[in-house]
């Protein structure tokens, strides 16, 4: 089995603000709202129900930021949750159903094997305890695109607590300068996704697609450790990465989101637990639905679901149908590499500064491209990771492709750094090479360079003939060189480079300009 | 988990108290209540095929065919439509399954003891193609696109389908009588046995006045399967909903062990209580259904691993070995002294053939009721959540938002008895509710669960207890009080078993003074459910209930079970 694919899925957040003192307001009041109230509390960070402003006087007080985070993300498994419906991306409406997504009454749940598998990889990678045996319960509201009227997920007790997430943020000025942060993962239960309700306002009806209810989620709840949005989304990011993500995610939503809270509380509002989502078009976060400020969501064990038991290599049963059971231990080798330990491997292995490892991971399938590259050329890792990193990804997002819709495939880049590093070509025609690449796709780098006359000059007489010439055809400037200006050479190379038509190792030319000059 | 040693039997100490007991019941043996034992029974329909084993054989020597039988059985269900047995009748489909067992039947192989026989539904299991409505406006016209588990297997048994039986709303009731397409009524109402007892009693002659309810919530089913309608039907089984309208309509009613049989289909009720009931005429009957219907579900979850083997009940000729329990708590004023004297009659009999018959003690069944009350409206509350009028089901015409879209539709589409548990449900869920409410009562129900663990660890293999507190009581009588009322007392015998998930079934004993049949609750380990049929089916043979005479109502149609064909079968 390979490691979880976990495809993003919109973030929920969750913040709590804490009135701090005069002072920097960069730095994390006491840890208020993290109490869960009571038992049946819904089982997320910065739980105040509401915070109300005391003194609502603009800018009398200083707010920081406490920053909570509830992230789903939906796992990349072939079928649902707790159904056989398949799931794609873009399918017609309403096309993948089955009967239980649609709440036939009857249907029951049945446990998807490879969304577990899923939890307790996300669970073991974030340094969590993953519970040997955890609980599903059935959230209740009455909402359109939530068939069943109720929400399967795991309120008492998820499938994996206590771990931690550690990202690295940048402080000061320069982007080197990188700081280890750890943000505590409260708990990773599993829950189903629901519907998506699309608002006809013209006709003032709504309309369901039921393709996304019942899509197992991972619901990774983060405690309140964080006090930006650029900690908040470099934390989010990190995930990200740990759950190898196919798609992206626009974390920066959280920024915006704890500015209107603190204008909401100078203003004298109230800041209402809710679920708000990030709507790309207006820029902003809106409500999705109001959650528990008025709801109860009369949890109940879900009946038709049994506890759901995880084994260990001392722990299993003798005999056990591994069909039916999972073995944290076996998942446990199975586990990737993960990120930290992967630039960590990067700095050591091709002396690459670590904010470069930082950006061949946060492009998916960047790393993959550098390490093919690196695998068929050459070149000096360095000269790799700087063409990668500087033409390769510049390319991409001057063009906003993916790296897997890049038109130069890492053979023909290593293939074009080959020609580089054995002077074939010069640095200015490397690049020349690449553009053509870039455009015109099937065409290898030393076609390129032969239709294009890109070649070095490899000839040294007929070099030496061009530079005699030069200094003939420009006596002023040898005068000038003469008479101490250094950078008179210059020129005299970019005559001669002019002359070769660009094709000649400026090195080169100056060492023969050089010789010439002094003989 | 099949647990072993179901089959063994522990020794037991008596108490004092059931020693006392045990010589009370021994007085009233001797002082005899002849009524209940009854002569032989007057099979007078003497001819009748009426077991599936019977049929079964019947069929395989080309005696009937399964065309022939599947017309009787519809003639039959023509006739007894003011029974208000069955919602749906499949009529077509029965008609051509009945073909196609025919084609088998002349090949020479049959799909199995099933093949051709007729069988009737619960109106809350889903059946493909045809309506499932669980009696209630919110699921009319609702047209399921699959079986059931149950009603699968049973179809690929080649069982034909006649049809879909009534029920109180989403099984909601102890009566059959609140559905919205009316009560259902039970058939001996009509018997010759309750009639002539009736005019003894010099009552008036106001007969279609004084009906009889069936029980339930499974009444439409058990009144199909005692009025020869089908030979086998599915009831389902909460709180005592498939046994208690056995009881009264005088056939054997099974709630399997829970986890035994897949509720994949069944509309829920109570998910963490709802087995799948079997009503059948009698226990051999019973024993084969289960056979066909448990194992394992991959589309329910609850259903054990182990693999069911399918098994033939041996016909037992010693019960020494046997340990019967006598729990003491369900001697309660309630019981009717009838009902109590057949219930010591039972004991005594068991008693008289050598097995070791004691008192035992199920101390938290008073918190029974109140604890069923708890868990039961709160899953009531969210199963039917679901019913909301978009994806299916009823829908009012109200366009004003969605929110009163829902509350119109639930309004109109839901009973009071149906509201009034989604009502109390939510209720004992809120947050500040629960801890003190659902918690408790699960509590409760573990305590409940445990007195059974504990009775059945010290040695005793069955429970021998009343099924119901009477006979079936007249519609007029039985509407007296409210449904809730109603529930409460007549699943008291029956409801802890589904606390605890055990099986138990319902086997009629005999009839009342007043020629009306009562029946006796035996109780089994958990997954001993072969065990527990074994002995039913002792105490079946013992017992010789007497078969229903439906004379009247048969007269007409033509001596339906009667076949010159059959003249030379012998049967039992």
């Amino acid at each position: 089995m390979a490691a979880p694919m976990l495809r993003w899925c919109c973030p929920g957040r969750r913040f709590a603000f804490a009135r701090v003192g005069c002072g920097s307001c960069h730095r994390r009041g006491p840890p208020t709202g993290s109490t869960s109230n009571g038992k049946r509390g819904q089982s997320t960070v910065a739980q105040q129900p509401h915070i109300t402003a005391q003194k609502p006087r603009k800018g009398e007080r200083e707010w920081a930021a406490v920053v909570g985070l509830e992230i789903h993300a939906q796992i990349a498994s072939n079928s649902k949750l707790f159904s056989g419906s398949q799931v794609h991306f873009a399918a017609p409406p309403n096309s993948l159903v089955s009967f239980f997504d649609a709440s036939l009454p009857g249907t029951l749940p049945v446990l998807n094997r490879r969304c577990v598998e899923a939890a307790v990889m996300t669970g073991l990678a974030l340094d969590c305890h993953i519970n040997r045996k955890s609980l599903f319960d059935r959230k209740h509201y009455f909402y359109a695109d939530l068939p069943a009227g109720y929400q399967i997920t795991q309120q008492r007790l998820p499938i994996a607590v206590n771990g931690s997430l550690a990202y690295s943020v940048s402080v000061g000025r320069k982007p080197s300068q990188m700081v280890t942060r750890t943000v505590r993962v409260k708990q990773i239960q599993l829950e189903q996704d629901s519907g998506k309700s699309l608002h006809d306002d013209l006709r003032s009806q709504t309309l369901i697609d039921l393709n996304r209810a019942g899509i197992g989620l991972l619901e990774v709840v983060l405690e309140p450790d964080m006090s930006c949005g650029e900690e908040a989304a470099t934390a989010v990011r990190e995930l990200q990465l740990i759950l190898q993500a196919l798609g992206t995610s626009q974390a920066n939503m959280a920024d915006y989101e704890i500015q209107r809270q603190i204008n909401e509380l100078e203003n004298g509002g109230e800041i209402l637990n809710e679920t708000r989502s990030f709507d790309y078009k207006l820029g902003c976060t809106v409500p999705m639905r109001d959650k528990e400020g008025k709801q109860d969501y009369r949890f109940m064990p879900e009946p038709n679901l049994p506890p759901l038991l995880l084994y260990d290599s001392g722990s299993l049963p003798p005999g056990a149908d591994p069909q039916q059971v999972i073995d944290i231990d076996r998942l446990r080798e199975r586990l990737p590499e993960l990120p930290r330990v992967t630039r960590e491997r990067l700095v050591r292995q091709y002396g690459m500064l670590p904010e470069h490892s930082c950006a061949l991971l946060n492009e998916v399938g960047l790393l993959e491209f550098f390490q093919s590259v690196i695998k068929e050329t050459r070149a000096e890792p360095k000269k790799v990771t700087s063409w990668v990193l500087n033409t390769f990804l510049g390319f991409l997002k001057q063009q906003n492709l993916a790296v897997s819709e890049s038109p130069v495939t890492p053979s023909a880049l290593a293939e074009l750094l080959d020609l580089l590093d054995r002077k074939a070509i010069s640095s200015s025609a490397a690049k020349q090479v690449f553009e053509e690449l870039w455009r015109n796709e099937g065409k290898t780098p030393a076609q390129i360079v032969a239709e294009k006359k890109l070649e070095l000059l490899q000839d040294l007489e007929a070099l030496e003939q061009l530079c005699r010439s030069t200094l003939e055809a420009h006596p002023h400037v040898v005068m000038d060189l003469k008479r101490g200006n250094p950078r008179a050479i210059n020129k005299l190379i970019g005559l001669v480079r002019k002359a070769t038509l660009g094709r000649a190792d400026p090195t080169a030319i100056k060492e023969v300009l050089e010789r010439q000059l002094s003989s | 988990m099949v647990k072993d040693g179901c089959a063994h039997v522990k020794p037991a100490a008596a108490t004092d108290l059931s020693v006392f007991l045990l010589v009370t019941w021994s007085l009233w043996w001797q002082t005899g209540h002849e009524d209940h034992v009854g002569p032989d029974p007057p099979r007078s329909e003497s001819n009748c095929l009426l077991r599936v084993q019977e049929v079964s054989v019947a069929l395989k020597q080309g005696q009937v065919t399964p065309t022939e039988l599947c017309q009787r059985c519809l003639s039959l269900i023509k006739k007894t439509k003011f029974l208000n047995a069955y919602i749906t009748v499949s009529e077509e489909v029965a008609l051509k399954q009945a073909e196609e067992a025919e084609k088998r039947y002349k090949k020479g192989h049959s799909l199995g003891d099933l093949d051709g026989i007729p069988i009737a539904v619960k109106d809350n299991f889903s059946t493909s193609g045809i309506e499932t409505t669980c009696a209630s406006n919110m699921l009319k016209g609702y047209v399921p696109p699959y079986n059931a588990t149950v009603v699968q297997k049973l179809l690929d048994q080649g069982a034909l389908l006649m049809g879909k039986t009534n029920l109180d709303e989403f099984a909601m009731g102890s009566g059959s009588t609140d559905g919205i397409f009316g009560p259902v009524k039970n058939p001996w109402s009509y018997s010759k046995q309750y009639r002539e007892k009736r005019k003894q009693n010099s009552h008036s002659e106001n007969e279609d006045s004084n009906w009889l309810i069936t029980g339930g919530s499974s009444g439409g089913s058990a009144a199909a399967v005692s009025a020869f309608t089908c030979f086998a039907a599915l009831g389902s089984d909460t709180g005592g909903s498939t046994r208690n309208p056995a009881a009264h309509c005088g056939v054997v009613g099974l709630k399997p062990s829970y986890g035994l049989v897949s509720r994949h289909g069944l509309i829920p009720l109570v998910n963490s209580m709802d087995v799948p009931g079997i009503l059948t005429r009698c226990v051999d009957d019973a024993a084969t259904v289960l056979g066909i219907l448990a194992g394992h579900d991959p589309k329910d979850s609850t259903t054990i691993q182990d693999p069911v083997k399918p098994f033939t009940l041996p016909s037992l000729t010693d019960v020494s070995k046997l340990c019967i329990g006598i729990p003491k708590e369900y001697l309660t004023p309630e019981l009717s002294s009838e009902v109590h004297s057949l219930w010591s009659k039972a004991a005594n009999l068991f008693e008289s053939e050598g097995a070791k018959v004691i008192e035992v003690s199920l101390p938290h069944t008073s918190y029974s009721i109140v604890c069923y009350h708890v868990l039961c409206t709160s899953e009531v509350a969210s199963n039917m959540a679901r019913f909301d009028g978009l994806e299916y089901g009823h829908r009012c015409d109200s366009s004003v938002s969605t929110e009163a879209m829902y509350a119109a539709t639930r309004r109109e589409g839901f009973n009071d008895v149906v509201r009034g548990r989604i009502l109390s449900g939510n209720f004992f869920l809120l947050k500040e509710n629960y801890e003190n409410y659902f918690v408790k009562a699960q509590k409760v129900r573990r305590l409940i669960a445990n007195d059974f663990v504990n009775v059945f660890n010290s040695g005793v293999d069955v429970l021998l207890t009343p099924t119901t507190l009477s006979e079936a009581v007249p519609y007029t009588e039985f509407i007296k009080e409210d449904n809730r009322t109603r529930s409460a007392q007549d699943d008291i015998f029956t409801q802890a078993v589904n606390m605890a998930g055990l099986p138990a079934v319902s086997v009629p004993m005999a009839l009342s003074t007043q020629g009306l049949p009562i029946g006796l609750q035996f109780i089994g380990r958990a997954f001993c459910d072969q065990q527990l049929l074994t002995v039913a089916k002792w105490f079946e043979k013992q017992v010789q209930f007497p078969v229903i005479q439906l004379q009247e109502l048969m007269d007409d149609c033509s001596s339906v079970f009667e076949n010159e064909k059959l003249a030379s079968v012998s049967l039992k």
